[in-house]
This record gives C-alpha cells, sequence and structure tokens, in this order.
C-alpha cells in the first residue's frame, strides 16, 4: 500500500501537473522532494537496517537466528496472542464506534460538522501520555468514576489494571485516526452517484451495501491500519491502564531494550514487523480490489 | 556558489565544536538518577569553582550502564547502585580517584564505608552519596494487624490490596528473603521456588509498580506497598496514615555511590565535584530536599528537627541494619536467568 493511501492524499491531477510544471513554475520540481527522501533515509531506512543488523546477530556479530527464534518462547508467544486478541477487538470497536459517526457527519448537512471534526481532534492537542494517566486517575478505586458510583451507593466499577481497562485506552487513544479517513472518503463520495442508485429502484439498504461500502472502503482500509498497527505495538498503555501485570509483546520488547539487550529486542520487534506487513498486505488487497470504483 | 556556503558552515560548526572542547577544562559532566539532587547545591558549585556543570539523569542502573559502557557522551561523575557499581568495577569503566583530591570522605560514617566494601572493596572507587532500604509501606487505617513481615505480601486476605514493585531484583529479593534464603542467591532450586511464590501471587496483586507507588499509596489506592525508605519519609509527610516497615525476614539495603568512568575527560573536576557533595552542609542540603537518608556523619550531626534525625525510617536502628543484605552483581548470565523467571512470573 502507498504511503498516500494511508494518509488519503490522493489528489485530482490537474493538468498543469501533466506538464511537469507546478504553479510555481518550475520545471521538474522533483528536487522538492529531496529533504522528505533525505528525511526518510536518515529516521526510516537506516533505523530498519539497524534493526535488521541488530536482529540477527549475537553480542560477538556472529550471524544467528536465535534473536529471532525467542518469540517460540512460550510467555513471548502469549504476550504477542495477547497483543493481537486486544489489538483486534480496539480494531473492531473503533470501527463500530467510527463508521456511524462518520455517516451521521457526512449525512448531516449541517454547518456544526468542522465543529464536530475538531471535537474529535481537540484531545490529540494534549499529549498521549497525560490522556492515558488521566485514564488512569479516572478509572482507579478511588477515581472519578468510583468515586461518584460510591457516593450514590452503586456498585463499584474494577477494570483498571485488566485487559478491558487497556482496550478502553487503545480505542479512546486511536478513535481519531479511524473516524478521520472514513469521513474524509464518506465526504468526497459524489451524491450524484447515489442519487442515480436510488433513481434505479435500490432501497437505503442496497445502496448502502452497493454503492457507499465499497466506495468508503479506502477509508475503512487506512483507519483499521492506523488503529491496528500502533495497538499492536503499545507497551505505555499497557503499562499504565494495565498495572504492568498484562505483558503484551510491546512490553516484552521494551523490557529487553531496557536492560539493554538490543539484539533480543530488534529481533522481537522483527517478529513484530512481520506481522504488521501480513496484515498490511492483507488490506491492500482488498483496497485493490475497491480500486476499480475508484472515485478520484 | 551553493557549494561554498555549505562548506563554510561546515568549518563554522566545526571550529565551533572545536571551542567547546578547547572549554572543557572547567566543565564537569554529571550523569545521575531523576529527582536525586538538589538544584541549588549544583549552583553554590558551580560559585565556588568556577567549574559548570553539565547535568543529566537516568531512570535506571540498567539505562545508565550501555551509555556509560559505550562512551558515547563522557561522563565525569556517575552515580550508580551498589551491585551496578561492582558490575562496573569488573568490566573495567571506573576510574580509580585520587583520595587526596577528596579529603571529604571523612565525613562518610565509617559503617556505610564498610558496607560498601561489598561491592566495592577497599572503597577504591565509589563515595556513598545516599541510601536506603526496602520495605513495607501500609495505611493504618485499612489494616487492622501488626504487619512486620513480607508474609502479608502474599496473603490472600489482602488480595486486590497489594501494590508489589515492578523491579526483578527486589521483587526476588523480598520472595527470596521470606522463604529463608539469601537474596544474592544463584541456586536453581531456590529460585524455582521464589518464583514459584511470585506466581501464586500474582493474582492478588493490583498493580507492579515502582514511581507509582508513591501516589497511589498517599491516594489510598492500596492497602499496601513495597517502597524505598526514601520514599517513605515524603509518603508519610502527605499521608500520616502510612507508615514504613523493615520486615523481620530482611532486607535489601542499598547504597547509591559517587564514581568516576575510565573515559571521563576532567577527572579532576569530578573529583572536586565528588568532594563538594560529601561536604557536610551540602550533603545536609541534598537530604532535605530528596528526603534520600544520607551516609555524610557530618550532615547527620546537622539536623536539626530531632524527629527527622532519630527517624527509624531515615536511620534505621543497628539491628534493622543487621538484618538486611546488599545486592551483589551476579553475572550477566544470572541476570538473564532472573530476568527469564520474572517473565515467567508476569506473563502467567
Amino acid at each position: 500500500m502507498k504511503i498516500s493511501n494511508l494518509l488519503n492524499i490522493k489528489t485530482p491531477r490537474s493538468p498543469i501537473q501533466k506538464t511537469g510544471v507546478n504553479s510555481l513554475g518550475i520545471r521538474n520540481a522533483k528536487w522538492l522532494s529531496f529533504p522528505y527522501i533525505l528525511w526518510m533515509a536518515g529516521f526510516i531506512i537506516i533505523p530498519l537496517i539497524v534493526i535488521l543488523y541488530y536482529g540477527m546477530t549475537t553480542n560477538d556479530n556472529n550471524l544467528t537466528m536465535d534473536n529471532i527464534a525467542t518469540i517460540l518462547n512460550p510467555i513471548n508467544l502469549r504476550a504477542l496472542r495477547l497483543a493481537l486478541e486486544l489489538s483486534i477487538i480496539s480494531t473492531v470497536i473503533c470501527l463500530l464506534l467510527a463508521y456511524p459517526l462518520a455517516l451521521i457527519l457526512d449525512k448531516s448537512k449541517m454547518k456544526s460538522n468542522s465543529f464536530i471534526v475538531m471535537i474529535i481532534i481537540l484531545p490529540m492537542w494534549m499529549n498521549f501520555l497525560l490522556r492515558t494517566i488521566a485514564w488512569q486517575n479516572i478509572l482507579e478505586r478511588t477515581g472519578i468514576i468510583n468515586t461518584v458510583l460510591k457516593f450514590f451507593k452503586l456498585p463499584m466499577l474494577n477494570i483498571i489494571n485488566t485487559p478491558s481497562a487497556i482496550i478502553l485506552g487503545m480505542v479512546y487513544n486511536f478513535l481519531p485516526f479511524m473516524v478521520l479517513p472514513i469521513y474524509n472518503v464518506l465526504i468526497k463520495i459524489d451524491k450524484d452517484i447515489v442519487n442515480a442508485a436510488r433513481d434505479l429502484g435500490a432501497n437505503s439498504r442496497q445502496t448502502f451495501l452497493k454503492i457507499i461500502l465499497p466506495l468508503s472502503l479506502p477509508g475503512v482500509i487506512s483507519g483499521i491500519t492506523m488503529v491496528f498497527v500502533p495497538s499492536l505495538t503499545t507497551f505505555v498503555i499497557s503499562n499504565i491502564l494495565g498495572g504492568s501485570k498484562i505483558v503484551l509483546i510491546g512490553n516484552v520488547i521494551e523490557q529487553q531494550f531496557r536492560i539493554g539487550n538490543w539484539h533480543t529486542g530488534s529481533g522481537l520487534s522483527l517478529v513484530l514487523m512481520i506481522f504488521i506487513l501480513i496484515s498490511m498486505a492483507i488490506l491492500s488487497k482488498y483496497d485493490k480490489e475497491s480500486e476499480g470504483s475508484n472515485l478520484w | 556558489m551553493r557549494k561554498y556556503i555549505g562548506i563554510s558552515v561546515i568549518l563554522i560548526l566545526m571550529a565551533l565544536l572545536a571551542g567547546c572542547s578547547k572549554k572543557d577544562g572547567e566543565k564537569v559532566y554529571v550523569y545521575n538518577w531523576g529527582e536525586y539532587i538538589d538544584e541549588e547545591t549544583i549552583k553554590l558549585f558551580e560559585k565556588e569553582t568556577g567549574i559548570t556543570v553539565v547535568y543529566e539523569e537516568f531512570e535506571q542502573n540498567e539505562d545508565m550502564y550501555p551509555k556509560v559502557q559505550s562512551g558515547a557522551v563522557s561522563y565525569d561523575v556517575v552515580c550508580p547502585s551498589d551491585y551496578m557499581i561492582q558490575k562496573m568495577i569488573e568490566n573495567d569503566l571506573l576510574y580509580e580517584p585520587n583520595f587526596d583530591n577528596i579529603p571529604n570522605i571523612k565525613y562518610i560514617d565509617k559503617s556505610y564505608l564498610e558496607s560498601a566494601e561489598e561491592y566495592d572493596p577497599g572503597n577504591k572507587y565509589s563515595v556513598p552519596y545516599c541510601w536506603g532500604t526496602l520495605g513495607i509501606l501500609y495505611n493504618t487505617t485499612m489494616v487492622d494487624e501488626t504487619i512486620d513481615s513480607w508474609g502479608v505480601l502474599f496473603d490472600e486476605k489482602y488480595s486486590g490490596e497489594i501494590l508489589m514493585i515492578d523491579s526483578v531484583r527486589d521483587a526476588f529479593a523480598i520472595a527470596l528473603q521470606y522463604l529463608g534464603y539469601d537474596l544474592n542467591s544463584t541456586n536453581e532450586t531456590e529460585l524455582e521456588e521464589a518464583k514459584a511464590l511470585l506466581q501464586k501471587q500474582y493474582p492478588l496483586v493490583q498493580a507492579y509498580v515502582v514511581d507509582q507507588v508513591r501516589d497511589k499509596m498517599i491516594g489510598g489506592e492500596a492497602a499496601i506497598g513495597v517502597i524505598y525508605s526514601g520514599e517513605a519519609i515524603y509518603t508519610s509527610r502527605e499521608n500520616p496514615d502510612l507508615e514504613y516497615v523493615v520486615p523481620k525476614e530482611g532486607s535489601n539495603v542499598w547504597i547509591d555511590g559517587w564514581v568516576i568512568p575510565k573515559n571521563s575527560k576532567n577527572k579532576e573536576n569530578a573529583e572536586a565535584f565528588i568532594n563538594f557533595m560529601s561536604k557536610p552542609e551540602i550533603a545536609l542540603m541534598n537530604f532535605d530536599y530528596i528526603t534520600y537518608s544520607t551516609p555524610n556523619s557530618g550532615a547527620w550531626e546537622l539536623i536539626e528537627d530531632e524527629e527527622i534525625k532519630n527517624s527509624p525510617v531515615a536511620f534505621p536502628p543497628q539491628d534493622v541494619l543487621d538484618r538486611c543484605t546488599a545486592f551483589r552483581y551476579l553475572g550477566e548470565e544470572m541476570e538473564a536467568t532472573y530476568i527469564q523467571k520474572w517473565n515467567e512470573v508476569k506473563g502467567e
């Protein structure tokens, strides 16, 4: 999948671009991409090579597969399975919450749309770590929710330090990354196509299933990627909201780096990268299928 | 033309860097634990000696070690804990300071220097800075018995009320000592037993924490927590219901000390810094600020508040210290064994 797909920044090709002259009037503006290529090489490609190097060598610089094989350790396997489980659940919840919301936002022609979108983005103005620590304070036994429940003599909510709290943290933190791409795709669907479907006798269910849903798939797919990948690799959320009792694969990797064992940490990171690549490959397959009906 | 600009920029940068290294003679690079000094003392040091302090912080011994080892930054003064100092000595990373330049070591109490011999034989490499014990902090309003044993941490009665320490060596020290073994044990069966005990404890634990234990206990989030003695003075100040105890089975006593890495470029400035920090008035300022016990008897003499001066938490009586043991570095292989077993506990 191309990065432009991920971020949904497909722009229509203007005739000017085809001639290779952009609005600045500069012929062949390829050099404009130079800063990004430099950035990519320095902060993406080279670190990846370093991880690959560490992941496949020992302390004495001998080639080995042992670091990668540590994933077969039952504890690490368990951590990986748990991480996969929790991140899939969070992704599904995010999708179930975000899709209807994006639809409603798209349907309502009110001016308040941009306001609601801003509300969704607003929490991201505050640091991710602080928001997660805030959730800890909210969910704690002496936290805000339980203090209120206690006051009304209602049963206490005991989800802090359980997988549920981690899922809550993931959904809360990553939901905007699901809403925005879906919303962006939905608003760009040509309303004439929807009207045509209705004219030709499709009921609203058919219109949704045969027109809107397929056309919005690119947004759904970038949303899924942007929620699933950070959920799978997180260690902060599980640490803060799981009370370090629940060990995800991200925590295992973080611990390896913290104790200075870069080789094992990198080896496990490589395994995780394989899972991410697999998920992206599956998603991009669906993405291609929907490309025939692309709206741009 | 552009090429020349690029080259001249590089030249200017190099000149600047060269300038920096020339000025290094008046600098000292200090690498200490986070929130582990009264910054006022640094200013006083700069004023008195004219040496500029470049101060950096680390969170764990394990974070510090690779940075010093790789020599990416050449620090002049570092403040690791006992077993880490031993590891650094064994791996030939430390410089033997000239103690003629650190006359204030005379203020460090003999008994602490003796304990320090455990990890630094002959006191050749390190000068103790802070010390403390590991113990249980409990909320008297939530517990209705006298707490004096690690046993409460394994008692089902307190299920969900326990904050266990999230640190490999400390956690195993607790289990090993409760079982009556040495906390530096390398015996496989003893470690397995300790692991089994910690596994049994897992469902009772509310959360595994290190720094957070302070705020959680103050807020009344749990009845029992494992904490370092230095934090206990702070917590009881904030919440008078909290009491600290060193269990009867014994515990860990730790010492953090100043050392000079071998690759330091300003060894004399480093010695001056260590000497300054060992001054009684300065050690007292640091003690007041960070509340971790000071091994500096000169500073102890100067403490005005009798309650603190005789506090059994900050300065435990000899019989408490007698049942405490310091950590020893157990070698790389044993370290890995401990971590593997700890992961088995938490991977439950």
